[in-house]
């Protein structure tokens, strides 16, 4: 596994191949390229685990009294003779919340394009650090089994949200998953941000130093600029909530008080005093509304390279488009109140949270209408990863209009935590990163596997997810305005919103139904690694560095020097050139202006 | 052994789907030469078609949505003083919300279709209008900066708990899964409490300060019941973990949190009787109930007893995740009269009294 510490990537006599066994090359990989592969794999894995455990939950919610064998079969104890136990309701939907959030939408989608885009990108041999690139995986790869054995514990899963406020989930009285199943599930967030951070570090750095010539900051593709933006803040954010889940873990095992006081459990007083819950949200939030931001600025980046290459059109607006990832940046570091309005916080910080949680609206607007005007007078290549790129849009759209909303304070009072924030947040932040990371799958697919995905199987699989995303989602809207609570096991006990129970329903079949078709994607997805379409080096016929590098991974991905770069990565339709696009590597035509804005 | 078979059965439809989707893959190779997995002219053609299809969907989806569901009582029919105020910042939201989301999805997709790639077109170079730019950076500025100040305006007001009107001071106390109410009695004062001075041989079961004069007219519920038109000042606590006294009607949340006392305030405006009386209420009820009868037949036909017709009340939800029976975690809330209110606190006892 040490066999080659010593790459340093941006030593050009490391564009040759070394001897690799199988397990330098499959397994203990420090190539950037393998690794993002492994990450994708990882995330894939995980992305199916948590996909499950929502259509449990979903048909939990849509037919509460009625055994299901399906329950039966994957629940065992858990759904004696097939109805669903309330305790593992609430840790499918905390694990759900967990692997979506963390495993999925930030290893699977952070860790697989920023591994992959960057040093390609920018024209660099490899990431500054091999060897970290390699640990984060594989720290990556044991808190995703840490998770999944969280999974089988005697008293079951952590199940106090995937927020896990105590005290809820520091007492293993107040919850059977308070036990084991939350211990397990902090040693592996802890593992879990030790690797993100590991990753993040080995980002920046590498956007910093390993550009290639003539690539500046202006001229890089925003992909990069996204997950350069994206590290920062992992950077500035993870580490607290490190640091919320190491005092969790000293108030539940070692006795202390940061989070505890004053409480009476089961017929008997606790000793902890003068501790705050309200703490705990603070230091969650300080991550976790951050945390989103890591989920959708890749996918940001990932739609602002494929619809500006398949529009055969730069970019429109690519300075206001970094000035709006900077200001989404440092705004998501000041807005997390807004998950606190009813906390029991001053009233007066909630006001400030509803002036800097609106002002994020401002940003996300320019992005918006920027993508639009992209495509206006484009040619539009509608691959399916355009598809997925302009889904992206739409969901975006959707589901951050609704924002508005949930971060005005006083409209807060009354959704707070019903299914309007499940509709808003899935939407833009859940299925918009999603479709984000298909569409860079269908998109860099050849550059990782060297195959083409079916692109027909790629339109079934669009259309059918788009239709059933909103078929989930829109509706849920309006089940959370009637007032419908979040993470209620049944509805029953409340003859009031007996006749939600039919919407519920419906919602429930169209997840089904989008559930079961994402066979389609891991269908096209596993079977074109071995039998897609050959590629050729530039099947999109595209701007960037990675796609002047050979088809074949070699490590160090080019072969004899790194392309010098001349020109910004958008100059698709270029007047003045018979092609309708010129790479990042072709120089200046002689009196040629760069024309970049 | 349905667990298995079910296992088995579970596999094979999805062996089944993956070997059709398999023979869809296969079927295209010889139909379609130049499957690069590059899009076509006809794979355009074929998806801008689709895009303004989509659009169409999106459209009838929200409207299906609006009319079907959209009608909810809960968006017009507040029954506390600030829920008009709620209520209409939520319905201009609503609007904005909706003609943005019209516009821009419409563009989106129209500008998908008009826009189809076709061989031997080319695109505009066009980059960059710091005018647009400048456009919808300010349009958002303006119609936020208007949502800010509505929306802090009422949030302040509604925050702000007025002394002067003497509001009714109650605590309401919430803990694994249910929910108690504490009057503050005659003195309107509630009397000192931690849950270290809880007592259960002595049934003090919220920890009042025994020896506390406040304490001793307080009265102690396991229903809500409020005056209409009298302010009413909620302190709350949690003996455990977090709760959230959600109560949607009167506009009104506020979590629970063991350690700390929190606080909201609101004024009851329309009764129980006058609610359920209420066109919009008759009308859900009746539908409610229609929904109840049809599920009591199915219910009966398998040996179990009916559901009981459904009679509309106000509820305390419990809004935060607190364990195993959070779902099931409420308290009745009935506004009345003075008059009504008065005999019903007349029947409650003392917590002096109360004892053992």
């Amino acid at each position: 596994m040490s066999t080659h510490a010593d790459t340093h990537a941006h030593d050009d006599d490391h564009g040759h191949h070394h001897k690799e066994t199988f397990v330098t090359k499959y397994i203990f990989s420090q190539d950037h390229k393998m690794i993002a592969k492994q990450y994708l794999i990882t995330g894939t894995i995980m992305g199916v685990i948590g996909v499950i455990m929502s259509l449990m939950f979903r048909m939990q919610i849509a037919w509460p009294e009625e055994p299901n064998v399906i329950f039966e079969a994957l629940l065992g104890k858990w759904a004696p003779d097939g109805v669903m136990d309330a305790d593992i309701y609430l840790a499918l939907v905390t694990i759900h919340g967990t692997i979506m959030v963390f495993f999925v939408l930030t290893a699977g989608l952070s860790g697989t394009f920023s591994n992959l885009l960057i040093p390609l990108q920018i024209g660099a041999r490899d990431m500054a650090s091999g060897f970290l690139n390699m640990v984060s995986y594989w720290l990556f790869f044991l808190s995703s089994v840490i998770m999944v054995i969280s999974l089988f514990v005697e008293a079951g899963p952590a199940a106090a949200g995937w927020t896990i406020y105590p005290p809820l989930s520091a007492l293993p009285m107040a919850q059977g998953g308070s036990g084991m199943g939350m211990t397990l599930w902090l040693v592996s967030m802890a593992i879990f941000i030790a690797s993100s951070l590991l990753g993040s570090l080995n980002y920046i750095v590498t956007v910093i130093n390993l550009r290639t010539k003539g690539m500046s900051m202006t001229r890089l593709p925003l992909t990069i600029w996204a997950f350069f933006i994206t590290a920062v803040i992992g950077v500035i954010s993870f580490p607290v909530l490190l640091s919320a889940a190491l005092l969790l873990i000293m108030d539940r095992s070692f006795g202390t008080s940061f989070f505890l006081s004053d409480i009476f459990i089961q017929g008997e007083v606790l000793h902890y005093q003068g501790g705050s819950p309200v703490l705990f949200e603070h230091l969650f939030w300080f991550l976790g509304h951050p945390e989103v931001y890591i989920v959708i600025l890749p996918a940001m980046g990932l739609v602002s390279e494929i619809m500006a290459s398949n529009s055969r059109k730069p970019i429109f607006g690519y300075r206001a488009m970094i000035a709006s990832i900077l200001a989404i940046a440092f705004l998501s570091t000041i807005v997390w109140g807004h998950h606190m309005f009813i906390s029991g916080m001053n009233p007066f910080l909630g006001s400030v949270f509803t002036f800097t949680t609106l002002l994020i609206a401002i940003p996300s607007a320019v992005k918006a209408f920027n993508w639009i005007t992209t495509i206006w007078k484009g040619n539009l290549q509608l691959n399916p990863a355009m598809l997925f790129s302009i889904g992206f849009v739409s969901t975006f759209i959707t589901g951050g209009l609704t924002g508005i909303i949930l971060g005005d304070s006083a409209l807060d009072i009354n959704v707070h935590d019903t299914y309007f924030v499940i509709a808003h947040f899935h939407l833009v932040m859940g299925i918009s990163a999603l479709y984000g990371m298909f569409a860079g799958i269908y998109h860099w697919y050849p550059k990782m596997f060297g195959r083409m995905l079916n692109k027909n199987l790629g339109y079934l699989h669009f259309w059918v997810t788009a239709v059933c995303a909103y078929g989930v989602f829109f509706p849920m809207h309006f089940i959370g305005m009637a007032g419908l609570p979040r993470r209620y096991y049944t509805n029953s006990n409340f003859p009031l919103f007996d006749d939600l129970a039919n919407v519920n329903v419906i919602i429930t079949i169209f997840a089904l139904v989008g559930g079961v078709f994402q066979l389609v994607y891991l269908y096209n997805f596993f079977s074109s690694m071995f039998f897609g379409k050959k590629t050729v080096q530039n099947p999109w016929k595209s701007t960037t560095l990675e796609w002047t590098a050979p088809v074949k991974h070699i490590h160090g991905n080019w072969e004899g020097e790194i392309p010098h770069v001349y020109r910004w990565s958008y100059d698709y339709s270029k007047p003045g050139y018979e092609e309708d696009f010129v790479p990042q590597n072709v120089p200046l035509r002689e009196g040629e202006e760069e024309l970049q804005h | 052994m349905t667990a298995f078979l079910t296992i088995i059965i579970v596999l094979f439809v999805a062996v089944a789907i993956w070997q059709m989707v398999k023979i869809f893959d296969l079927a295209q190779v010889n139909t379609d030469e130049s499957n690069t997995g590059v899009a076509t002219d006809y794979d355009n053609k074929i998806n801008a078609y689709l895009m303004i299809g989509f659009l169409i969907f999106i459209y009838v989806i929200t409207i299906v949505c609006f009319v079907k569901w959209g009608d909810l009582p809960l968006m017009s029919n507040s029954a506390s003083a600030h829920g008009p105020e709620i209520d209409n910042l939520m319905i201009i939201s609503m609007v904005i919300i909706f003609i943005v989301q019209t516009i821009t999805q419409f563009l989106l997709h129209y500008f998908a279709f008009k826009y189809r790639g076709e061989k031997g077109e080319k695109a505009l170079f066009y980059a960059d209008n710091n005018t647009l730019e400048a456009i919808w950076t300010i349009i958002p500025v303006i119609v936020l900066a208007g949502l800010i100040i509505y929306g802090l305006f009422t949030w302040t007001s509604i925050m702000n708990i007025n002394e002067d009107d003497d509001p009714m001071v109650i605590e309401l106390y919430a803990q694994q899964f249910n929910w108690k109410a504490r009057y503050s009695g005659q003195d309107n004062v509630l009397g000192m409490a931690n849950v270290r001075l809880i007592d259960l041989d002595r049934a003090n079961i919220l920890g009042l300060d025994e020896a506390d004069p406040n304490a001793q007219d307080d009265v102690i519920t396991t229903e809500l019941h409020l005056v209409v038109g009298r302010p009413v000042h909620f302190k709350m606590r949690s003996q455990d973990v977090l709760h959230s006294a959600y109560m949607p009607h009167f506009r009104a949340q506020m979590n629970c949190v063991p350690g700390m006392v929190t606080e909201f305030g609101f004024t009851p405006t329309v009764t129980t009787e006058q609610m359920r009386a209420t066109p919009e209420m008759v009308e859900k009820v009746q539908r409610i109930n229609k929904i109840r009868v049809e599920k009591s037949e199915a219910l009966v036909a398998k040996g179990e007893s009916a559901l009981d017709p459904y009679t509309f009340d106000y509820l305390l939800l419990c809004n935060k995740i607190c364990g195993k029976s959070h779902y099931n975690m409420q308290m009745k809330i009935i506004v009345e009269t003075q008059e009504e209110f008065d005999a019903w606190m007349k029947e409650q006892k003392e917590f002096k009294n109360s004892l053992n």
